[in-house]
This record gives structure tokens, sequence and C-alpha cells, in this order.
């Protein structure tokens, strides 16, 4: 037996799946229908329970290759239908032993549909999740619990790590909770990243001499982010930036504008935007919480992306400080490879302008020769 | 882009008959093209073969011509129409053809007509298999190793280069007809031939065989703005190797990673935007199990079957989208349906499961043989939608409408462990039955995967099931049990027998417990975004979203379930009106189906869609939950009627014709017994449970008989008897298939076949009009050929039949539609059936008189008279246009299936002929079933039973004045030459010498009569004519056999030489000639 808790009272019953223990977090709803190892591994879960809205869960096991993080991120696991048998040539483990063994709480035959039509209707939420009792001491813990302030940099590294690709473009990348995924895809486009924890200095980035900085995705409330914010601030200007996510949010409150927190956010492998350059239309893998106000940009920011199903802003960029970011996942994982074109086509752009300035070298160089 | 303005008027091609490959599917498409097209008001003309579409109804076009698709046809239409676009992609690979055609004779051109949507270089990019093979090796995208021949040496080539097994696929046929997998020398040059004779273009594509891998299918979709989107992904259940149609199939894929997910399906947008289609695509995809290995095996251009059963699965109007894209709309500036406040520019989320099971016609057709491999063979299919995977499958299963629910079938029980599974490597329709025992067994999943090749999720799953029946045999039933059963779907009757209880204690324990299905609504976003579609399905221990208004009064309108022989797309013609004209009497109108293909599973058609199982139980958590004011069971087939009983059982309120005179139809004693009392003629019948009573009952009647089990489809299991061991073998198997029903023996009376439909509030009756048919009594009604108005029948006749139809109309109190079929032999006319329901030919019958037969039948059950709707009573004044319907048959895709016709149905579909005068009438009917009159006058066979000798010889005549020669089996040889006729005389053994013939296409039709019952297994594999029969299908030789269907044939084929002018007209304006003509 597993027990939910919602803010608003409401109790969900049903098997768990994972770990006993108790935990506390922010309700939120995934509508991919697969990709839920990605899911549970994304840092931008953390402090979150998430409930997937696709029933069948488990289907295919845990592998090696998809995780997104070494560890869960989320701090609960909510489902209709677990599979009991899971099937794939590639699974290591089955979902419920990798729960058991990340120590969280899972629970499924919930009715799944039903509890996200609440969330949708009641907005986002604090909830508990527990293998034992619902008792006061929970109730009263649950109302008084709050979001870490320092989620992001919680689950952010806490050493500089290097991937080094010779030659290639040099990334300056902070994470603030970054997925896996983003750095292989930089990677595999040849970028050399320098990963540096989410309370980085300007200075020792402006220090490494990178051809630009990547700000990541990850959780919580952006305004939260400060020290990101005050580094990213001491930036502009500087270095060419791009932001995923969260990264694109410090992005939009470091250039001035608002953010607010949505309703009940987007999660799901399944939202258009569209380019508001050339109207051609993306489908999007999104996870977030909090939009950025259109009309609080500055008049030197332009709106490059938005959202077909709400009209939300989802992407800008300030040619004035090479500033670019997006408020999906280009990276997908999970979810649709359609953006993934964003990424490289931003850094081809870097890469052309490092040839162009080598060039400009030579022929200075070639000039002073003369 | 917003809508192209230049375009005003359009062509939309629908897909002719209905045949294995091609169903009810196009009939929705095509109607939500035209819907869509007509939203834009864009002048629709529709033109289809097919007259029981409902998208040949002329609310739904503005023009629509009910004509051959022929270029022909196409190009007088065209020339007087003047469209300026056309769609080619919602009819099917017929449509598509057509519009190749028209494309290649240039006629597009000439006629100014733009094709709309997807373009003819995308098509032929997508259907050309070598193009197909070049552009997808440009782009990067494997596809197993192929080569497309256009002869037998060069697939041979290939075949010793690659080696066995191999597929091959004809290039341009429908369903993957005349395909297969070969695993040696014989069966591959088999194959080969075959394909190359089916293909149009005489060209098969050889390919490496991938049987064992994942098949799965992805629906997407491109605009002109290259915007993609995948719509649905659906996974087989079966591994490649048998046909997507012929697979269980679910929706979305179950063991993909998301990884391998987006694989795919980055793949399929990468194609399509190669290939630059505009609108609906599917692509077909092998996965390997063990690494990410995949190929591209297919892609349809086109809107198909999968993307009905895509659309149905997540609520996303493929047919409709393909059409907006058509008219030049990008997806992001079109709403979703559904939603309302998003646009069609997503990808739906589902948070349920979709399970398909197709239907097959094996329960009709016991002798065919039930393997399953890359040539489809079923002719319908169920969708069923749970929240899990168990019960989704469950309902699946149920939906089926086997006597049998559960997944261990009794008749596996008694094999060994070594039988079962030599069993499970048999690859048929009931393989997933056979996994089911071997799981009650200690067989392993992972043996059942080693043979199978079957995902061990799937196996994983069933098992589950499979052991859950084995906690009910075992556990007590207490509430938890109970509700735990009801959430993997099992039903009360399923429960009742493993526990051992009653059903009427299972149904108690149920109330005490207060357990009740709920409704969850389809809604193409998984609640993400508030949504009121009106289309739902039921689930267990889950919040209830239906929301009833008690205020309102709805009626519940039972459909007819999956497309078989016997009962078609007629069925969904007649319960999608019933809920327009329900709506139209001012009550909500709900509609229950399990069918994926049909409009009547259109979320817009009634205010309610629920998309169940036709069983009593699933009907009756419907009706717990809206108590509507009444149930409509006439218009969805037998398959409503048989439930009629149960809910009256239950206390429903079933409107229309009562269920007591529904009863005195269907039971044999007391319909004799109402005919006698009305003093009608009938043939003398017996209904007999006992051999000793059979005997007792020839000798009474005397031969020939006709027997048959009471409660059918489609005549199933009838036979014409000619003598007492014939009598005893009937009776001695059709006992097995009807234990609860007896069988019923008749006076077989070799007469002249009429049938009419009629309406009748109670006291009015009103007769649209009477059909006679062409072949003699003896061939099932839906397998004859039929002309309105008769053309052979007396004015004393026809008015003797209005007579009995009114007696009895009136004896049963009707209320609503009913079809009574006579045979008249000697100026007598018998009373053979009367069916209280709507009938196969409703859809006619109201194209070609003009009268809405469903529409006045609905008013009459609601209350109003037929008089104050308007209407005369009687026989409806006869039209001057003339129609002739033809059956077609889809025996090419059957092997073993003897095409004789016969007292029992075999036609899968129909077209109409319809003109000023019989004989044009006849050509185009014959012309829309796809006969073709050959210019060379070749060789005729002809093989004539002793019944039909005598016809024979007129016909020898005729086709000698034709120039024709005569080819002729011993006794016929013989028989003709004592009347003076020459025939070349083949041996009637020589089987061979015959097939040689055919396959030097030397033989341009034969005539071939069936000596006795050779549609039954035990004369079947012996019987000459039997394999004279299947050879010629297999050869695609026309092989008549009936003299009756020959004859019409000929007076078509001498009509032809005189090479008449056809022209073609919609269907209003051979009414107003009608009209003109009483002027």
């Amino acid at each position: 037996m597993a027990k939910l808790l919602l803010q608003n009272g409401m109790i969900f019953e049903g098997a768990s799946i994972g770990a006993e223990g108790t935990a506390y977090g922010e309700i939120c709803f995934n509508t991919s229908m697969a990709g839920y190892q990605e899911i549970l591994t994304d840092p931008s879960y953390a402090e979150q329970v998430i409930v997937m809205t696709y029933p069948e869960i488990g289907n295919y096991g845990i592998n090696p290759d998809d995780f997104e993080c070494s560890r869960v991120n989320a701090r609960g696991f909510i489902i209709k239908n677990y599979c009991e048998h899971e099937s794939h040539y590639k699974s290591s483990m089955s979902l419920s032993d990798y729960l058991k063994k990340s120590c969280i709480v899972g629970i499924s035959g919930i009715d799944t549909r039903y509890l996200t039509t609440v969330i949708r209707e009641s907005g986002a939420m604090n909830c508990v999740v527990t293998t034992g009792e619902i008792t006061d001491e929970i109730r009263e813990n649950l109302k008084n619990y709050r979001m870490s302030k320092d989620v992001a940099l919680n689950v952010s590294r806490k050493r500089t790590d290097y991937f080094k690709n010779k030659g290639g473009v040099r990334l300056a990348v902070i994470d603030v909770g970054i997925k896996k995924s983003i750095i292989d895809n930089l990677s595999a486009l040849g970028c050399d990243l320098t990963v540096f924890p989410g309370d980085v200095s300007a200075k020792e980035i402006l220090n490494g001499k990178f051809d630009a900085v990547f700000i990541s995705n990850g959780p919580g409330d952006p305004q939260d982010a400060e020290k990101t914010i005050n580094t990213v601030k001491n930036l502009v200007g500087k270095i060419p930036m791009f932001g995923i996510c969260l990264g694109y949010q410090i992005l939009c409150i470091v250039l001035g504008a608002k953010t607010y927190k949505l309703k009940y956010g987007h999660r799901g492998a399944n939202h258009p935007v569209i380019n508001l350059e050339n109207n051609k239309v993306l489908i999007t893998s999104q996870n977030h919480g909090y939009a950025t106000l259109p009309e609080t940009l500055p008049a030197n920011v332009i709106p490059t992306y938005k959202n077909l199903n709400d009209q939300t802003l989802e992407g800008f960029k300030c040619p004035e400080y090479k500033i670019e970011a997006v408020q999906f996942h280009p990276e997908a994982a999970p979810g649709p490879a359609d953006a993934n074109m964003i990424l490289k086509s931003w850094v081809e752009g870097l890469k052309n302008e490092k040839t162009h300035k080598k060039e400009n070298i030579f022929k200075k160089i070639f000039a002073l020769k003369k | 882009m917003p809508r192209n303005n230049d375009i005003k008027n359009v062509l939309v091609i629908g897909s002719g008959p209905i045949v294995i490959g091609q169903a009810a599917e196009f009939d929705y498409a095509g109607v939500q093209a035209c819907r869509a097209l007509k939203e834009e008001g864009v002048r629709v003309v529709l033109v289809n073969s097919n007259p029981a579409t409902i998208m040949t109804d002329e609310n739904i076009a503005d023009k629509v011509y009910i004509e051959p698709l022929t270029v022909e046809a196409f190009e007088y239409i065209i020339k007087k129409e003047r469209p300026d676009g056309m769609i080619a992609s919602l009819g099917g690979q017929t449509g598509l053809n057509l519009a190749m055609q028209l494309h290649e004779k240039g006629i597009l051109n000439k006629y100014n007509v733009k094709l709309l949507g997807t373009k003819i270089d995308a098509i032929n990019n997508a259907e050309d298999r070598e193009l197909f093979k070049a552009l997808m090796l440009k782009i990067g995208e494997p596809v197993p190793e192929s080569t497309t021949v256009s002869s037998l040496e060069e697939a041979k080539k290939f075949a010793e280069k690659i080696g066995f097994p191999l597929i091959i696929r004809p290039a341009f046929t429908l369903g993957g007809s005349g395909g297969g997998i070969a695993s040696n020398q014989q069966e591959f040059e088999e194959i080969v031939h075959s394909g190359l004779l089916r293909s149009p273009i005489s060209q098969v594509l050889v390919e490496k065989s991938i049987a064992g891998y994942k098949e799965i299918e992805y629906e997407v979709m491109r605009d002109a703005n290259d915007t993609c989107i995948a719509i649905c992904n659906m996974e087989n259940i079966d591994p490649i190797g048998i046909h997507t149609g012929d697979s269980f199939v679910v929706a979305p894929s179950q063991t993909l990673t998301n990884k391998e997910y987006q694989m795919l399906r980055t793949s399929a947008l990468k194609i399509i935007k190669a290939l630059k289609i505009e609108g609906g695509c599917n692509v077909q995809y092998a996965l390997d199990t063990k690494s990410e290995q995949y190929y591209v095996i297919e892609v349809n251009p086109r809107v198909s079957r999968s993307s009905a059963l895509a659309s149905k699965a997540t609520g996303y109007p493929i047919a409709k989208v393909t059409t907006k894209i058509a008219m030049g709309y990008y997806l992001h500036e079109l709403p979703n349906a559904i939603t309302h406040k998003t646009v069609a520019a997503f990808e739906p989320a589902l948070d349920y499961v979709v399970t398909k099971i197709p239907k097959w016609p094996f329960d009709k057709f016991a002798q065919g043989d039930r393997l399953l491999g890359t040539k489809m063979k079923a002719t319908g299919e169920i969708m069923a939608i749970g929240r899990t995977f168990e019960s989704s499958f469950k309902k699946a299963v149920t939906s089926m409408e086997d006597k049998n629910t559960g997944l261990v079938r009794r008749k596996y029980m008694q094999l060994s462990d070594d039988e079962l599974k030599a069993l499970l490597h048999v690859q048929d329709d009931r393989r997933i039955f056979r996994v089911a025992e071997a799981l009650t067994r200690r067989i392993s999943v992972d043996e059942i995967n080693q043979i199978t090749k079957i995902d061990k999720w799937f196996i994983y799953k069933i098992k589950s099931l499979v052991d859950f029946e084995q906690r009910l045999k075992g556990e007590i039933l207490t509430p938890e049990l109970y509700l735990e059963a009801k959430e993997k779907g099992f039903l009360d009757t399923e429960i009742a027998v493993f526990a051992k209880k009653r059903l009427a204690d299972v149904k108690k324990l149920r109330e005490e417990a207060g357990i009740n299905a709920s409704f969850k609504i389809v809604d193409t976003c998984a609640a993400e975004f508030e949504a009121q579609t009106p289309y739902y399905y039921s689930t267990y221990n889950e919040f209830d979203e239906n929301k009833v208004n008690k205020e309102e009064k709805s009626i519940l309108i039972l459909g007819s379930g999956p497309i078989r022989i016997g009962q078609g797309i007629e069925f969904d013609y007649c319960s999608v009106h019933a809920a327009w004209s329900v709506r139209d009497n001012g009550y909500k109108s709900l509609i229950v189906n399990s069918n994926p293909e049909t409009l009547s599973t259109d979320f817009d058609v009634a205010d309610k869609l629920y998309f169940e199982p036709m069983n009593i139980e699933n009907i009756m958590n419907i009706i717990k939950s809206e108590n509507p004011a009444g149930v409509m069971v006439q218009f969805g087939g037998q398959t409503a009627i048989n439930l009629a009983g149960k809910l009256h059982e239950q206390g429903v309120n079933i409107i229309g014709t009562s269920i007591e005179s529904i009863n005195i139809a269907e039971d044999r004693k007391l319909f004799e017994k109402l005919l006698r009392d009305l003093n009608i003629p009938q043939p003398q019948g017996r209904a007999v449970r006992k051999v000793e009573e059979a005997i007792k009952a020839y000798e009474e009647l005397g031969f020939p008989l006709l027997v048959r089990p009471s409660y059918v489809i489609g005549g199933r299991g009838m036979q014409v008897v000619y003598n007492k061991d014939e009598l005893l073998t009937y009776f001695n198997s059709a006992l097995k298939f009807s234990d609860e029903h007896p069988v019923l023996i008749d006076q077989y009376i070799e007469g002249q076949e009429v049938e009419l439909d009629a309406i009748s509030d109670g006291d009015n009756i009103l007769i649209p009009g009477i059909t006679e048919h062409i072949e003699r009594a003896g061939i099932h009604s839906g397998d004859s050929m039929a002309i309105y108005p008769t053309q052979n029948v007396s004015e004393s006749i026809k008015s003797r039949l209005v007579d009995y139809c009114e007696k009895i109309a009136r004896a049963l109190k009707v209320k609503g539609l009913m079809n009574i079929q006579f045979v008249i032999k000697d100026d007598i006319a018998y009373v053979i059936e009367v069916n209280p329901r709507a009938s196969r030919t409703v859809p006619i019958m109201s194209k070609v008189t003009g009268i809405p037969m469903v529409e006045i039948g609905i008013n009459a059950c609601l209350g109003l008279s037929i008089p104050e709707q308007g209407y005369k009573t009687g026989l409806a004044q006869e039209t001057s246009l003339v129609c002739v319907k033809v059956p077609v048959f889809s025996f090419q895709k059957l092997n073993r299936i003897d095409p004789a016709l016969a007292p029992e149905m075999k036609s899968t579909g129909e077209v109409l002929g319809i003109d000023t005068n019989f004989d044009n009438a006849l050509l185009k009917g014959f012309l829309a079933a796809g006969y073709t009159f050959p210019e060379r006058r070749g060789d005729v066979m002809l093989s004539l039973n002793d019944n039909t000798k005598p016809d024979g010889v007129e016909i020898a005549r005729s086709l000698a004045d034709l120039g024709y020669r005569i080819v002729a089996t011993t006794g016929t040889h013989n028989f003709l030459k004592q009347y003076g006729i020459n025939s070349r005389e083949i041996q009637h053994f020589d089987i061979e010498k015959m097939q040689e013939h055919m396959k030097k296409g030397q033989l341009c039709f034969i005539i071939n009569t069936p000596t006795t019952n050779a549609n039954s297994a035990r004369v079947g594999s012996q019987n000459r004519g039997f394999l004279i029969r299947t050879i010629s299908e297999m050869y695609s030789t026309p092989c008549f056999t009936s003299t009756d269907t020959a004859n019409a044939y000929l007076r078509a084929l001498k009509y032809f030489v005189s090479r008449p002018e056809l022209t073609y007209d919609s269907i209003d304006v051979y009414r107003k000639k009608k009209t003109l003509a009483e002027v």
C-alpha cells in the first residue's frame, strides 16, 4: 500500500512499487507515452512528484543507456498500471527495483487521468507520498512544506567537469541541473565542454577564454537561482550565450523580463511551438513550470518561438548581446528530436565565427607581413 | 497559409466496393473529406460505385455519381463537372490508382484539374518500388535488400543470390494481394508468378525476409509548410510476417523505449519530408528485437485502414485534416477538433491502450485456409479501448463477437504439450488462444517467445490474464477479487463460469458492492486540456467522467460491429442515419459500436459515442449510466438483433418492432404459424434438433431441401441438399456450431427470387420498391445480382407481394424497417424470409427511389405515422431509372474457398450500375464490379452440371455467335454435341491443361456450375469443379458458377460489342429523368 496526499486534502491510494518511506514535493504530470527512465532521472524534476498520464509504465525496464543523470531526481512516481514483467534486450533492472534502489516512493494503481484533471483544475500544488499512514504530523509537514530555494544548486555538480573535444568550439556550460543528453548532444556537435557548477563565477568563465556560454535546464523557480543569475548578469555582452529551460528563464530575468508560474506547467513530448521567424512548427519535448511574460521583454530582445497550445513564449534572441534561448528541450530525451537543429545551428554559428575570426587573424598577420 | 481560394469545385474519388483490404474506412475518410470541403464552401462532386456507403448520400456531396470507377467514366464526369481540384489520397488504393491513370492519360491536364494534397510525383516515389528504394538510399533510410522484377527469371537470379526465405510483394495491389513469403524454390516460383499476374504493372518486389522483427507503424502527416507530426504509432503483437491488416495491433507501442520510439518517428518524418507528402501517410517499420537495426517496409502515401484506426485510437481526424491540408491550410492554422482550444499541429497523447483485432471470414468458410501471411484475409476489424493493456485486450476479444469470450479455449485443452507446441508454430487467426492455452501449462514465456516471436511483454500480459482466471477458479469471490477482475476486463459471464457461480449471484455481488463501470473520455491530450469530446470508453474503479443530463431524453443505437461477410457497411449506413434522425426527433443520439473503420464511430456523428464491445454487459453499462428512453436494435444488423432479447429481459425498452414480433420472424414455428394464419404461401419446412427428426422431415417434404441453422448472419451454414446422404452429413456437422438453436429444413423452390423493403408504422406500410434477382433462388440474396425496378415480375404478382407485406407488417405490428424475400414459381409467391429490421438493401433503395428509409422508419418508431410524414402508403411509384446491383467477391485473398455461388453468402461488397435502361445499367454494373469484356474472341470453357446442361445450349449458341471458341469438359461436350454445337473437348480431370490454358491467358472466361455442394470441405478437396474454380481465381479468369449470371454477362457482352456510348449522370439527375418521363 502507498498513499498520495495532495495539498487540497485529496487522498489517492495504490500499491507501492518503490521504496518504503515518505516524501514531499510538488505534484506534476507528464504526458509522454515513453521515456519514464529519462523523466525520472531528469534533474529538472528535483523535489517533484511525477504523475505519468500514460497508464502502462515499466514496460521496458531500466537500461544503462537512457539515464539523464546518475540518480533519480524526482521525489515520487505515480502511475496507473505497473508492468511486472518488463521486456527489452537492453533492460538491466526492473523499474520497481530501480525505484527501491534509488529510495524513491512509487505508487501504482492510481486513476492518473483523474489525478491529472485535479492538477489541471486546481493547479500545481504540494503533496506527500508515503508507504505508511497519513498521520497528523505528515499533514502538518505538508502544510509547511516549501520547495528549497537552492533546488537548482542542489542538483548541480559540485566540481567542474571536462568533456574534451580538441579543436572544437569551446563552451562553458553552467550546470543548474543539466541533463546528460545536453552534454551528449553538444559533444556530438564537436564542442569542447567545460561544465561548471551552478554557482560558478563570471570571472572564472571569462578567464577561461571560451567561445560561448551554455546555461542548462534545471528545477525550481528561476527567481530563486540568484547566484547563477548574478553570474550570468556579469557575462551579458561579453560572450555569446545560449540557454535551455531554466537557463532560458535565467537569461530572461537577466535581460530584464519577468517570469511567472504556470498553472500546471508543460511536461510532455508533444508540445507544438512555432518559429516566429519562418513560421515553421516543431513538436518539442517540454518540462517547465514557469514561463516568461512576453510583454516584459526589453526592446532589444526578439521573441523567436511561441507555444501553439497556450501562446506562451518559448524562445527569444538578443542579437545585441549574442544571446539565444529556448524554453523547450532541443535535446529531447524523452521526446521528439525536431528541435535538435536549434543546437546544431547555434554551434554551427559559433564555429563559423571562430573560423571567421581565425581567418581575420590570418588576414591581419598576412597584412602585417606584407 | 490560408486556404487556396482558386479551388471551388472538387472531385472526390471513393474506393468502390468493399473487398478484403479495402473496407468501410474509406467511407469514413470520404465522408470526413466531403464535410471538410463543404465547410470551406467548396462544391463537392463525389464518384463511387459502392451504393452502400454514406458518402454516396446526397447530403454529403453536392453531386453524387454512383458510377463505375473507370477512366472512361471519370473523363466523362470531369468533362461535365469541370472540377478545379481532385483529391486522390482518400479513396484507398483504388482511388490512388485511378488518379494515377487519369494523370497518365493526360486527362487531369486536359481539363485543368489540379491534384490536391499529395502530388503525383510523391505518389510515384512512394508506390514505385524502385523509385522508393532509390529515395530511401538517398536519404539514408534502411530498406531490406530487395529487387524489383518483371519476370520470373529475374526473380530467380535474385533468390540465388540472397537465399530463402524471401518476401514477394506485387506492385500496386490492395492488401498485398498476390504476395507472400516463400521458403523454397517451388513456393517462390508460384508466388512470383501469381504476383506478376496480379500486379497491374506486372511488377513484383522480392525482398529479404525479416520475419520475426517487431512490426511498428507510424501514422504521420505533413503540410505544405513542411510541418510534420506523428499522430500515432502502433505495434503489431504479431511480428513481421503477418500482414498488418491480419495482425493483432496495439496503440501506442508498448515495448519501445523512448529512443526507439523517437528513432522511428524521426525516420518517418524524414521520409514524408523527402516524399513531400501533403496529408496523411502511413510508414511501416521492422525493428530488430536485439538491436537498434530497423528497416522501412512500406509507405502508403494516402489515408489508409491504419489511419482510420489511428483516428479512432487517438481522436485525431486524419482524413478531415488531410482534406484541409489539400485545400492549402497549414496544420497550425487548423483547430484541434477535440479541445477547440489548441491547434491541429500537435501529437496526440494517449492515456489508455488501444487493441485492434481483425475479423476473419473463417467462421463462414470453415474449410478456408486460415494461415496468415503477407496477404490480408480479414474482412474487417474491431478496436477496444481500455485503461490498461489487460482490459483493452479482454475487451477486444469480447468484441470479436465469438460465442466464447475467454482466452483459454476448450478445443486446445485436449492437445498434448507437444501437439500444442507444434501448433504454436502455425501462424493463423487462433494462435493467440493457443498461446493462452500454453500459458496454462508449464510452457515457459521464453519458449513461447522463441516459437512465436511475439514479444515477451505481450506474452506476460496474456499470462497475467490466464493466471487471473486461475485465481477466479481457486479463490473465494470477494468484492475485492471481483473488482480486480472487472479492472482486468473480465465479463460477469466469465467470472460466473470461473468462480462456478450463477450469473445472477455474480450480478448480486456486483450490486451489493456497488460496483459500476465508469466512463472516460478520449481527448487527444491525456487530460492536459479540457475537452468536451463526446467519445467514451468504459473502465472500472476509476472516476466517472460521463456527464449525463437527466433532463434530456436520449436513444441508444446499437451498431453492427466489425465488417464481415453478410454484415457490411450497409448497416453502418443505417446506424449513422439512425443517429441523425434520432437527433432530428429531439432526442440525444447515442451510438455504441466496436468497429474503428466506420463512420458511426466518428465522434462527430452521434451526440455521444461509446466505443465498446457489442456485448450485453457492456451495453447494459451504458444503459445504466445514460438511462436512455430506449434502444434501437433494427439498424445494426444481426449483431444488434441478437442483443434485443437480452436487453428486453433486463427491462430495456426496445424502440420499434417489439421483441415478440422479432421472435416470431426468427422462430420457424411461430413464423410458419403466422404465415398459415395469414394464408400466405411458404415453402414447407421443419425445425429439427435430432437426426431422426431430419429423416422424418425429408420423407414428408422430399428433395431438394434447403437446410440451415436458425439465427444466422448472411446465411451461414446454409446449403441445398439433393439426397439423404448430403442431408445427414450436413446435419451432423451443423449441430456442432449451433446446439442451442435447431436446424431448419425447408423445401427448396427453384424459382425467381424477389425481395422488397418496407417501412411500417404499425398500420401504414410504405414499400419503396421491389427488386428482382437475376439468379434463381438458392443463391444467397447478398450474392445475387439484383435489378430495380423489376423487369420480369407481373403486376398481379407485385400487388400480391404488396398485400402479403402489408399483412405481415400489420400482424407483426412492425415499427420501422422490414425486408421480405420471396420466391416465385408457377405464379405462386412464397415468402421465404422476413427480416423485421434494416436490411442490406436499405442504402440502395433509399438512393434509387429517393425515399429516405431510415429517417421515415425512425420517425415511425417515434410515433409519427407515415402519412403524417407526408408519404403515401403502398408500393411507391416505380422510377424509370434502372439499376443493377452486382456483388463483389474477395476470393483472391482467401485460399481454399469455393467461389461457387450458394445459399451461403460469400461476397464482401457490391456495386451499382445505374442508367435509364436495363442494358446500360447491367453493363455499368459489370464494369463497376471489375469485369472486363475481352476484345479478342478467345476460348470460353464450359463445364456444367446436369441441372444446368440444358441452359448451356443457349449460352453456347450465343458464344458461338459472338465468335468465341468453346472448350467443354467431357459431359458438357457430349451434351452440346447432341444439339449440334461444336466444342473442343477437354478432359475433366486434366486440371493441369486447364491451368496451362489460363496461365497463357487463352481462356476469356469460364462457366462452371457446381455438381453438388462443393462448398463443403468434404467434397471440396477432391472436386474437380472446385479446382477449376479456385484456379480461375488464381489467374483472375472470370468464372461464372450460375448460368443466370453467365447469361447476364453474355447480354452485357453482346451489348458491349455493339459499342454503346455510355453516359454518366448523378443520381439526382437519373431520378429527375424519371419525373420527366412521367411528364
